[in-house]
């Protein structure tokens, strides 16, 4: 638990930390926002130590209500999927500031202060278990997102940021009213709670099937153009290449490594778990707009002439298969969703950090100004081959293990009942080939044309360390995912137990018994279903 | 030994190249040469090694099957992911060709690669190309097959863009990918109806099930389907029509390359994998991949007459032959499919290794005379070689000699027994096709073989080029001869004739189908289980083939299974003289063309303009692709992202326009009515005021007059 409050409070800390140092003093701006937030990862780290991945339920749970008149707390716990998400937000996070330092040469001070607040807040969503304190972090989000694509953004930065804003609020309002509604309902039809209101997750997740239907439905709406926006779901993307390419390179490695399965992670967290049947009646609409955003991502970034659009758009796809996963509501579905989560948050921030180093070198992403850059910048074309190979799903390396997952479970699902779902979705892992070596044939390969690349410098020490992490993990989940689906492997198999029973009236999947903590006892349930 | 030993070494041998190639790669700068003999020495080492595992297999283990080791990979789901390791016959001699091939052009590249800048790394991949095919070839199920299925293409394509400063390689490194991934997508959708029927990837498990009658979605017609997708990554690897297209251009890699990967190991794997899905192959599904192969063997082979480049000569020779041995699998001959892999292996990598020798030779003559435009790989500029280089040309020849199926070659007995298959096919079946195409086949590679030999080795030097070659040293010349001395018929059966008699054959038996004799072609179910109506039995292998006894005749002794063991028997004397007449006229007319220049090549292609058009320009299948699939895919591709720009981003953006629109007329409408409305007050208010100024005079008498008017006027009004 207190590891927990470190892991989250740290970032903060440090923002805070920041205000307090003169903004000349620029080496230690950068080493003390880089240190608070390489010490938040160590915490994460103990975390890992803590956590039993025996246990479906939520674990190093805390509570501490905070408007007890609407059963509104503080309160915080994790689950296998939550862990991993907030491993993955420590472990980027550090890297993202550490890929700044020589790239940002204006207002340091408040540059650092926003993305240790940004981490801040990305911890919180995915360790909170209160919707309203969920809801809290989720727009906190935007505010440090907002500058930095805006200030230290490119020369469209403020159509990106202001599109960027504008969506994720459009979407965030209706999940508002979703969380007001469901607290209610919840509160004065299906418990006593002494108001009548409550945002308690967990206490919500054992009614929430009650809920009839019809109010299922939009709340099930409520929440998920929410999470289908941030994802981006086909035809909710077109904020996310804009944002990308105009954010600073750690932006964009943030929102592709961390923000964007804030999404994917909603879905799971309220939209499967908490309206069941209504998943059951949209599983085949998302699923098909996750298999078309699977194609359509990929042909779109084919034919693009910017590294980072083309980038951007391999996201739309590559997140397509996380929500197919997600909406097979099988084991393997779910745990290749999650475990696709993480491997995209690597892969694609690493290959949006090598589109860095070329944009902090020559000052511009389009691929026809490069060509032959294999020959001058050896080391770096070995990692942007990783990171590319990762992306294309060659087995060895973390996208296969995540893909065969995910199209396993599309395949197999009692939910979707079709196997068009995967064999549609597999041909994007042609297209991500295509796309890919296409970019790095044109990018990487031939003779040098441009004169300016000509004295193009290998990447420097600090570059290696930024990518070496990186594709250590991007080995290690590749050849021994065990390690990484082992923590979340219960907790889906609980969340798909309950989805079966609810479906079909059995549970499949044995699990280790846990005595359960017992519930407070400000609640008493009310037999009216 | 015990089996548990040899699945040991056998892992040993898996791992040892993968060691290389991290060892390598992480010290490259350090290593400089040394990479190399480090490279060669490992491969050394793995080739006792898998020369002692197959001896220990074959010899004693013979009959044992599949020896396996399984483990769990992950655990998901109601049932573990099983992986592991398997060493049955098949794969006991896949491993000496693989590891003896690759040591050969390890050592090969010690000298061929002597100048090359990235000399460390070449090995290095050589390395991870050596871990990818061995992994492959001990695969016991299909998950481990497909993983290092595609770390073999990435290593192919690492290595056929080794030199990508040169566009054309760069270019036909992606191509050699993305071709195979769409061969993988089926290949992938196999396994998925696989794992989701039977909820494992293991041969055996899959193969018991399917011989139970279990079968996908409980119908024929999906076993069928699942063959042939899986078979879809054989198509592409193994470079089969309608996905060859990539095969030639990948020569534009580093020779060795060619040899070790696109002629005698990586191609092979398609085969290789033929070979593994064989039990469970329908009837369909056998005649759709004999189709495919027999289509393939032809095409390539009239394209390969007419090219002019050394190496695709021999790429499009690769892919016929390739289509050969998928086409003697599909007919059910799978015994000689896999015997012709192998023998192939040994001449197609000496005539690759042949080549190199020559371009190595024509490049060091043209760095002499300093002359840097001249195609050192066509075969018009080259001509007198055997006399420069003899040691290369007696190799290449004997190889020569060997694919065009001379006997007392090894090429003879495996080909002549893939032929004797299509014919008995033919018979058994009706579909005559096969055979026809590989007799054609046949008399079309003695034809285009001899004149690649001849134009490039016989005759006057074409060029001073030419003229001024030297023969390589011996790094190059020994890997040479130790393949041409493995392309003698003693290896394999003492009788040059009958490649049946040998001990290949009994140790490679066709395993028994799985599949239900519904599914099945009659002739393939053994006659046993067709009379007793017992269910086949899975995996075990047909204990006493026809061709134990050889020529004899001997009815008595003759225990066939089934009919098309049966009929493969007596097919092999007609087989074995119409290949003999086909080859001899095939190596005849190559002579009369080319060495006594009875007729004039030119002249023939003039009189038949369109097909010599269509063989030199590769049955135009590029230039197809490019307009269908490519452009098509690009024109989609770009219209989407118009569309995603204008249309999805224009409805994104009309949204904030009208949103901003009305946010103008509200504020319009906010400053003009709701606050207008606001001022109206605020000025009607003023109005009245400024009027009733007037009368606020301060004086008394007028308030006093004013008092008495109103009053008056009420009064007026209340009365």
């Amino acid at each position: 638990m207190t590891e927990l409050f470190l892991t989250l409070l740290i970032p903060l800390i440090g923002s805070f930390a920041l205000l307090f140092i003169k903004k000349e003093q620029m080496q230690l701006i950068k080493y003390v926002a880089f240190g608070f937030s390489v010490i938040s990862f160590i915490f994460s780290i103990a975390l890992l130590l803590k956590f039993h991945s025996d246990n479906p339920n939520f674990q190093l749970t805390y509570e501490k209500v905070w408007i007890p008149s609407l059963d509104i707390g503080f309160r915080v716990g994790i689950d296998g999927m939550s862990l991993l998400l907030v491993l993955l937000t420590t472990f980027i996070s550090p890297i993202a500031i550490y890929s700044s330092f020589d790239a940002i040469k204006k207002r340091e001070k408040s540059y650092y202060a926003l993305l240790l607040l940004l981490q801040f807040a990305m911890t919180g969503v995915f360790i909170s278990l209160d919707l309203f304190l969920f809801y809290i972090f989720w727009e906190l989000i935007l505010i440090p997102m907002y500058f930095l694509i805006g200030i230290w953004g490119g020369k469209d930065r403020i159509y990106a940021t202001v599109k960027f804003f504008l969506f994720t609020m459009f979407g965030s309002l209706p999940m508002l009213v979703g969380i007001i509604w469901l607290g209610q309902f919840i509160g004065t039809h299906l418990v006593h709670v002494p108001n009548g209101f409550t945002t308690n997750y967990e206490l919500i997740r054992q009614y929430s099937h009650f809920i009839p239907i019809e109010y299922q439905k939009l709340l099930f709406w409520a929440f998920a153009i929410s999470f289908l926006i941030k994802v981006p779901v086909f035809p909710l993307h077109t904020w996310l290449p804009d944002a990308h390419t105009e954010a600073p390179t750690a932006g964009s490695v943030i929102l592709a490594g961390v923000l964007l399965k804030m999404g994917t992670y909603g879905l799971i967290r309220f939209n499967l778990e908490l309206f069941p049947q209504a998943s059951f009646l949209y599983t085949s609409l998302i699923s098909w707009l996750a298999v078309f955003g699977i194609v359509y991502g990929a042909l779109v970034a084919m034919v693009q002439s910017d590294v980072k659009r083309l980038v951007a758009y391999s996201s739309v796809s590559h997140l397509g298969f996380v929500v197919l996963g997600i909406f097979s509501m099988t084991v393997e579905g779910i745990q290749g969703g999650i475990i696709q989560m993480v491997n995209h948050g690597l892969s694609t921030g690493m290959l949006f950090l090598c589109v860095g180093v070329l944009y902090e070198r020559r000052h511009t992403r389009e691929i026809e100004e490069f060509g032959g850059i294999a020959r001058i910048m050896p080391a770096f074309t070995v990692f942007l081959g990783i990171a590319m190979l990762a992306s294309v799903g060659l087995p060895g390396l973390n996208g296969f293990v995540g893909e065969f997952l995910t199209l396993l479970g599309a395949f197999k699902s009692p939910f979707l009942g079709s196997i068009w779902f995967t064999v549609i979705a597999a041909t994007g892992v042609i297209f991500a080939a295509v796309y890919l070596l296409w970019m790095f044939r044109r990018v990487m390969f031939g003779t040098i044309t441009n004169p300016a690349n000509r004295g193009l410098k290998d990447i420097n020490k600090r570059e290696w360390a930024t990518f070496l992490p990186i594709v250590l993990f991007i080995v290690w989940i590749g050849v021994y995912p065990s390690t990484f689906l082992k923590l979340s492997e219960n907790s889906t198999k609980k969340l798909v137990n309950k989805l079966e029973r609810i479906k079909f009236g059995k549970e499949r999947y044995e699990l280790p018994v846990i005595p359960e903590i017992s519930k407070p006892n400000n609640t008493n349930i009310k037999n009216n279903q | 030994m015990t089996h548990e030993t040899l699945l040991q070494i056998s892992s040993i041998v898996l791992l040892l190249p993968l060691a290389g190639f991290a060892g390598i790669i992480f010290f490259q700068k350090k290593l400089g040469r040394a990479a190399g003999y480090i490279g060669s020495s490992i491969l050394g080492i793995n080739l006792l090694l898998s020369l002692l595992v197959a001896y220990q297999k074959l010899a004693f283990y013979s009959d044992a099957g599949m020896l396996q080791w399984k483990f769990d990979w992950l655990n998901l789901g109601s049932h573990p992911i099983t992986i592991g390791i398997g060493l049955d016959n098949l794969a006991a001699i896949m491993l000496i060709v693989v590891n003896l091939i690759s040591f050969l052009v390890h050592v090969f590249s010690l000298e061929y690669m002597r100048e090359d800048i990235r000399f460390p790394r070449f090995y290095a991949y050589l390395g991870l190309f050596t871990f990818s095919m061995l992994g492959i070839v001990i695969a016991n199920n299909f998950l481990n097959m497909y993983i290092f299925w595609e770390l073999v293409g990435i290593s192919s394509y690492l290595l056929i863009g080794f030199w990508y400063e040169k566009d054309s390689a760069a270019d036909a490194s992606k191509k050699a990918f993305i071709t195979n991934r769409i061969g993988d997508f089926g290949f992938f959708a196999g396994i998925m109806i696989l794992f989701f029927t039977y909820g494992t990837f293991m041969f055996d498990d899959i193969f018991a099930h399917i011989g139970e009658g279990h079968i996908p979605f409980d119908s024929g017609t999906m076993l069928t389907l699942a063959g042939i997708l899986l078979f879809m990554g054989a198509i592409g690897k193994s470079a089969q029509f309608p996905l060859h297209v990539w095969l030639p251009d990948a020569m534009e890699g580093p020779t060795p390359v060619s040899a070790l990967i696109h002629a005698a190991t990586m191609v092979a794997a398609g085969v290789y994998l033929t070979a593994r899905i064989f039990p469970m192959l329908t009837a369909d599904a056998l005649l759709f991949v004999a189709y495919i192969g027999a289509i393939t063997a032809f095409i390539a082979a009239t394209i390969a007459i007419t090219q002019t480049d050394f190496k695709r000569i021999l790429a499009y020779s690769t892919v016929s032959q390739l289509g050969y041995m998928i086409m003697a699998i599909g007919v059910g001959a799978y015994s000689y499919g896999f015997f012709h892999l192998v023998t192939h292996a040994w001449f197609k990598a000496c005539l690759f290794l042949a080549s190199g020798s020559v371009i190595h030779a024509m490049h060091h003559s043209m760095h002499h005379a300093g002359e840097h435009h001249m195609d050192p790989q066509d075969i018009r500029n080259m001509g007198g070689l055997r006399k420069k280089m003899p040691i290369t040309y007696l190799t290449f020849l004997i190889s020569t000699i060997a694919i065009s199926g001379v006997p007392f070659t090894s090429g003879f007995l495996s080909k002549d027994g893939i032929l004797a298959g299509t014919m008995a096919f033919g018979q058994l079946s009706g579909h005559w096709f096969i055979a026809f195409s590989g007799f054609a086949s046949a008399a079309m590679t003695a034809f285009y073989m001899f004149r690649l030999l001849i134009s490039a080795f016989h005759g006057q030097p074409k060029t001073h080029i030419a003229a001024h070659t030297h023969e390589s040293n011996k790094l190059i010349t020994v890997p040479l001869i130790v393949l041409s001395i493995l392309t003698f018929w003693f290896f394999y059966s003492f009788n040059p004739f009958d490649g049946g008699s040998g001990w290949f054959y009994e140790k490679i038996k066709t395993p028994a189908t799985v599949v239900q004799a519904e599914h099945q072609w009659g002739f393939f179910v053994p006659y046993e289980s067709s009379h007793s109506h017992s269910s086949a039995c899975c995996g075990e292998h047909i204990t006493s083939p026809a061709e134990e006894h050889s020529h004899s005749h001997e009815k008595d002794t003759h225990h066939a299974l089934n009919k098309f063991e049966e009929a493969l028997h007596h097919a092999h004397l007609p087989a074995m003289i119409i290949s003999l007449i086909v080859a001899g006229l095939g190596i005849f007319l190559s002579f009369s063309f080319y060495q006594f220049k009875i007729f004039n090549p030119d002249g023939v292609a003039e009189l038949i303009k369109p097909f010599y058009l269509l063989s030199y320009n590769k049955w135009y299948f590029d230039e197809i692709y490019d307009a269908s699939v490519i452009w098509g895919t690009t024109t989609f591709a770009k219209l989407l992202a118009l569309f995603d720009l204008y249309i999805i981003d224009g409805i994104v953006n009309l949204v904030g326009w009208f949103t901003k629109v009305v946010g103008h007329f509200i504020g319009w409408f906010d400053l003009y009515v709701i606050d207008g409305l606001v001022n109206l007050t605020a000025n009607v208010t003023a109005f009245f005021g400024l009027v009733f100024r007037k009368f606020q005079t301060g004086r008394i008498q007028a308030y006093i007059v004013m008092t008495i008017i109103f009053a008056m006027v009420l009064l007026y009004y209340v009365l």
